[in-house]
């Protein structure tokens, strides 16, 4: 979130949308409701499926699965005609007045991709996506890996340029603003009707809600765009998110209190099990890592460190500019004193990321026998799929499987799938199975981090049941096991695994308080900092981020968490309910990163002198006496940053600014957002449809890949989702929640029930190209047949809870079907998320 | 809350003066349930069983989200959930957390024959003594609300308390305290009433309910439990709550008949003939028509249920074959 939860309450407006956060995030969805009920804000909820959420928001759009893009490309298009627009905001807080180079091409001009498309390689030159100017340093290939499954490494890519031509006036034909208007004035609303479902009166009265924030001409008003896995789960999910985050900068909306761009995490911990490279290749607080083009240290600190480019009378602050200071801790914190500066601070230790390791990738590699075991903790991988079949296939290969839970699951008895029963070959599986019991979130102490980006400490509540060990104690003795067969037998190369600090006071257990402590970071040596004189004395916690160093005189495991186990204690763990700004801002409830700040970029709630656009909402402002930025919340800012500096609010962009235009290696499919359609979808794309999906999604091409056609008679949209009364696939083990959803189902439309003669609660037989699924049919209203491209489509939704290991499953009252054995294995080029949602299958009366 | 609020004020039966009677009431208490922010969550009926300790019991699919057909006298909170299209084509889904009303003037508790087996508590709420109930099942045609269940084993019928055990402590009832959105409000009839009527006035000012209103029904008195609805004026919508609910003829009749044959009862001892003539005796016509009544305005209520269920109603769980015996209690 660049907000938070309670934040939310600040809003105005709110579209929701990729999100049903009524049914799986009630206690966040409080404010929400404070919002309609205090600020009389307005809610629109856009979803497949008339939703929980729905049935308390003001307006509901039903949308086909996976066209998202063209409704927000439409809210893009109607703000610009409308003039709903953030002008002062957007010249001088995004990149609108750069212009781009002239030999960039949109979609629109090539006939639906955009310039530097390599049709062999499925992957782009992007070095024209760029700016115009001059200066700047040329970069290396910019990941140094492949993107896809049989992609040579991409051409290296031209520098920003240090100075950007720009016209604040905004005419220039190549600017930015123009580009986007251009692109975007071809999603109108009849088109919109076409690909979406959603009828153009629908779609113009959203379109007038939502921009009605910009209607009076000033920057009072907020809306908030609020989002979940609906919007991931696409072969173009990163493209959705950006095209929120796009017309949330052209209405002004980014940086203040009820605004931005929220995404609503799934698991309690799961935006800290991002922060902490939830991803193959990035490091905890996502660092870039390295790859085998990064000859040394200093070649990969080179590539990874970003030098301003701006228009030049304006200041860029570019954080990351302190790149190698959070790299340099981070490594000390790895391996302490064999972290050296002639070792390149170990840079030989880290493995280099050569291609893609990502979900899919991994189950792939297992398929094809080149990955012989997996450790298992906290998830339950047969179950998430996609293409779960896929995955039981791959487990079979494997030698070995550990899982650690707290039930048995479907992954640990992917033997007793009925995929395998029905296969025969259960006698063929060698692979040895270790199912060890882990504690539950109950039983340990330690941190979340919500959505919010709040980290708050919990302690243990029970003590742990029966031979149940801690997952990271489990972890940790693994390492030590493997460290003494290093130590015994040598190998190829020890030293990363030899060298690895583990200082905790309990080698077996560490204590999740030390590795928080270790997250946060200490000096190594006495420090001074320059200009306040503080004084840190060597051993002592870092107060923040702001004191990490590159020379190794400090330590810091996740440079973003830097600021929460201070000297003066765990700030995770603080309980001061108390709000002086009335905003939410709780600045002593736990601690959120970076540097217990609520609202990312936060000096966007600001117009150029520095005064709140809405001084009813007041975050943050500049102090002229003071000569600094102060306020409710934490600036996001560099402090003593005048407003005459012209300094961007955007400090994590080289620009400074919020880009609408997303430069050279940002994302893989293009910098502005084009709509394409799902890889399985029952039109082709009505904007060319000879480039009908994502031109640079590739799919895997075994047995168990399949994908299928409208021709092949899978005709029908299919979604997945999650209920209130459920969590994940854990819950059907517990009786309470069986009671008040016992068995799984299949939601549909009343009207396409009625005419496949399908009773509610008659089972109902789902098929797609990779497998089948069997369940009750839930016939309702709230799906309704939609017009795509004129033609009547149904859609389909599923909820995924249910497996073959619960109590209903045990009691023989279902057909012990996963969700996931529908689903396909084509990700999204950028964040590696599969397309769990919007795939076609045939819906067949049992 | 004090204890002073669970004095007792009305005794089921009881031909005796009220223990208190007549010392000033402090104020009732009262729960109000914003239908146009409930968001179906089933919080509050999580919270219901835990705190009252309630015996899981099994459900089956039933072409619905609402988790069974009624409440059962081990599952006393209920949120019904109904789809309703409006004349302008679009969906409303509601749902509306259903358990006891609380009625000022309960029908359960001038139904009821056995002395002390439902009281209401000077706070207003109404309570069954299940030590002293005779198991007769009064009470459930006394209530215009289908709320009191009868358990087949112990004999005896269940609902909500309101958590008198909780409010007696000053503490709210289990539901608000689960309740994430909080619809749910707990506090005096009086501020409550103000609440709801604040918030149906900016349902009706600011978001397109011209028809919103605050559910508290005089035929009973009014309740311990309001609705804020979207539309007032048709509360049948959400799962049948009753437009104008009153207390069915016929009790109100037996308070005579009850008297009467109790007086005669002393003299001749024979209660147990009472109670049996009661129970199965033959008709008395009155009664018999009025009995009818109440069968023909259920089954209204039945089919204005059933009419508002999504399509078609379940078939009964084919794999599973019939529901356990719970399953229809």
């Amino acid at each position: 979130m660049t907000n938070g939860w309670v934040d939310i309450k600040n809003t105005d407006m709110m579209l929701i949308m990729g999100g049903n956060p009524a049914e799986n995030h009630p206690c966040g969805f409080k404010w929400a409701i404070e919002a309609k009920r205090n600020r009389n804000a307005q809610m629109i909820s856009v979803d497949p499926r008339f939703t929980r959420t729905s049935a308390v928001a003001d307006q509901f759009c039903q949308i086909r699965a996976g066209t998202d893009i063209a409704f927000l490309g439409g809210l893009i298009n109607y703000a610009i005609e409308n003039n709903r627009i953030a002008h002062e905001y957007l010249v001088n807080f995004t990149n609108a007045a750069f212009v781009v180079k002239g030999d960039f091409q949109l979609p629109a001009d090539t006939d639906g991709v955009f310039s530097g498309f390599n049709a062999e390689k499925h992957t782009y030159d992007r070095s024209t996506w760029n700016y115009a100017g001059s200066g700047g340093k040329p970069v290396p290939n910019p990941t140094g890996m492949s993107t896809g499954q049989n992609h040579g490494t991409p051409p290296p890519l031209p520098p920003l340029p240090e100075n950007v031509d720009y016209d604040l006036t905004l005419q220039n034909p190549n600017c930015v603003f123009q580009l986007l208007k251009k692109h975007y004035s071809r999603y109108t609303p009849e088109l919109i009707e076409r690909i979406t479902g959603i009828s153009k009166e629908k779609f113009l009265k959203a379109a007038d809600t939502f921009t009605s924030v910009r209607k009076d001409g000033d920057l009072k008003k907020v809306a908030t765009i609020i989002y979940a896995v609906g919007w991931t789960h696409h072969s173009f999910g990163t493209q959705i998110i950006r095209t929120a985050a796009m017309l949330q900068l052209l209405l002004g909306n980014v940086g203040r209190a009820g605004g931005g761009v929220n995404a609503l995490r799934g698991h309690s911990n799961i935006q800290g099990a991002t922060d902490m490279a939830g991803l193959y290749d990035t490091l905890p607080g996502y660092l870039k890592v390295p790859t085998p083009a990064d000859a040394d240290f200093d070649a990969w600190m080179k590539r990874v460190t970003p030098t301003s480019s701006k228009p030049q009378p304006w200041q860029s602050f570019n954080y990351y500019s302190n790149t190698s200071k959070f790299v340099v801790s981070f490594m000390k914190a790895l391996y302490g004193d064999a972290a050296t500066k002639q070792n390149g601070w170990a840079f030989d230790y880290l493995p280099k990321v050569d291609r893609d390791y990502s979900w899919t990738h991994l189950w792939d590699d297992m398929y094809h026998g080149n990955v012989k075991g997996m450790l298992s903790f906290g998830m339950n991988g047969v179950a998430i799929g996609p293409d779960s079949n896929k995955n039981i296939d791959a487990l079979k290969k494997a030698e070995w499987l550990v899982v650690g839970e707290i039930y048995p699951d479907e992954t640990s008895e992917f033997w007793k799938s009925p995929k395998v029963i029905a296969d025969g070959d259960m006698k063929q599986i060698q692979t040895t199975v270790y199912r060890l019991p882990c504690a539950g979130f109950a039983e340990k102490d330690g941190s979340f981090t919500n959505s919010a980006r709040w980290l708050l400490w919990k302690n243990a509540a029970v003590p742990l049941a029966g031979d149940a060990r801690l997952d990271h104690g489990i972890v940790a003795q693994i390492f030590l096991k493997v460290r003494a067969l290093y130590q015994k037998e040598g190998g190829k190369f020890p030293d990363p695994i030899l060298n690895l600090t583990w200082g905790y006071s309990d080698k077996m257990n560490p204590p999740l308080a030390e590795v928080l402590k270790e997250m946060n970071g200490k000096a190594l040596a006495d420090l001074e900092d320059p200009t306040s004189k503080q004084q840190i004395k060597a051993g002592q916690q870092l107060p923040g981020f702001a004191w990490l160093k590159d020379d190794g005189t400090t330590s810091c495991g996740i440079w973003i968490y830097s600021g929460a186990f201070t000297e003066a204690g765990n700030q995770t763990a603080r309980r001061d309910p108390s709000d002086p700004s009335n905003m939410g801002v709780h600045p002593n409830w736990g601690w959120s990163w970076p540097a217990n700040r609520r609202v990312l970029y936060n000096r966007a709630s600001c117009d150029l002198n520095g005064k709140p656009w809405d001084a009813s909402r007041a975050q943050v402002w500049w102090n002229a006496d003071a000569k600094k930025w102060v306020g409710n919340d934490v600036p996001d800012f560099k402090a003593d940053s005048p407003p005459t500096d012209h300094m961007g609010p955007f400090i994590m962009n080289p620009e400074g600014i919020g880009r609408i235009f997303a430069p050279l290696a940002a994302f893989a499919d293009g910098p502005f957002p084009e709509f394409y359609e799902p890889i399985e979808s029952p039109i082709d794309n009505l904007l060319h449809p000879a480039v009908s999906k994502n031109p640079v999604v590739t799919k895997f091409k075994d047995a168990d890949d399949k994908f299928g056609t409208p021709a092949q008679g899978y005709n029908v949209v299919c979604t997945t989702f999650r209920l209130t009364e459920h969590y994940h696939y854990w819950t059907k083990n517990n009786p309470m929640n069986v009671q008040l959803v016992p068995e799984p189902f299949i939601e549909m439309a009343a009207e396409m029930a009625d005419e496949m003669g399908i009773r509610g609660g008659e089972h109902v037989k789902i098929t797609s190209a990779r497998g089948n699924y069997i369940a009750k049919a839930m016939v309702t209203k709230r799906i309704k047949s939609m017009l795509i491209d004129g033609k009547k489509t149904y859609q389909i939704g599923i909820p995924f809870h249910w497996g073959y290991r619960g109590i209903s499953e045990d009691e023989g009252r279902t057909s012990k079907k996963l969700v996931n054995q529908l689903t396909h294995t084509a990700t999204d080029p950028n964040a590696h998320t599969p397309e769990f949602k919007g795939f076609l299958v045939k819906v067949e009366k049992v | 809350m004090s204890q002073e609020t669970m004095r007792v004020q009305k005794i089921s039966a009881h031909s005796g003066t009220v223990p208190g009677e007549g010392t000033q009431r402090e104020y009732t208490v009262s729960k109000l349930i914003d239908t146009t922010t409930c968001i179906g969550c089933k919080a509050c009926e999580v919270a219901c069983m835990e705190w009252n300790d309630l015996p899981f019991g099994e459900t089956v699919f039933d072409n619905t989200y609402q988790t069974m057909p009624e409440t059962r006298w081990n599952y006393w909170n209920l949120i019904l959930f109904n789809e309703h299209e409006k004349d302008d084509g679009s969906l409303m889904w509601l749902m509306r957390k259903n358990q006891c009303m609380h009625c000022a003037d309960p029908g359960c508790l001038a139904a009821c024959p056995s002395d002390g087996a439902i009281i209401q508590y000077a706070n207003g709420i109404v309570d069954f003594q299940q030590e002293k109930c005779i198991g007769c099942g009064y009470c459930i045609t006394g209530c215009p609300f289908n709320i009191p269940k009868f358990n087949p084993e112990t004999k005896r019928v269940y609902k909500c308390t309101l958590c008198a055990d909780r409010v007696g402590e000053g503490l709210e009832p289990a539901c608000i305290k689960a309740c994430p959105t909080g619809c749910l409000h707990f506090g005096s009839k009086e501020d409550m009433k103000d609440l709801a009527e604040k918030r149906a006035t900016q349902l009706r000012t600011h978001y397109n309910f011209p028809n919103a209103g605050v559910y508290d029904p005089a035929g009973v008195g009014g309740t311990g439990v309001m609705y804020i609805l979207h539309d007032a004026t048709q509360p049948e919508l959400y799962g049948g709550l009753p437009k104008d609910p009153h207390i069915p003829l016929a009790v109100r009749l037996w308070k005579g008949p009850v008297k009467w044959l109790g007086n005669l009862a002393m003299v001749g001892g024979i209660i147990g003939l009472f109670i049996h003539y009661l129970r199965f005796g033959p008709k008395d016509k009155e009664d018999e028509q009025i009995r009818e009544e109440i069968l023909v305005a259920q089954e209204k209520e039945v089919k204005a249920r059933e009419e508002n269920r999504p399509a078609v109603r379940a078939k009964v769980n084919e794999e599973g074959g019939e529901p356990s015996k719970g399953e229809h209690l």
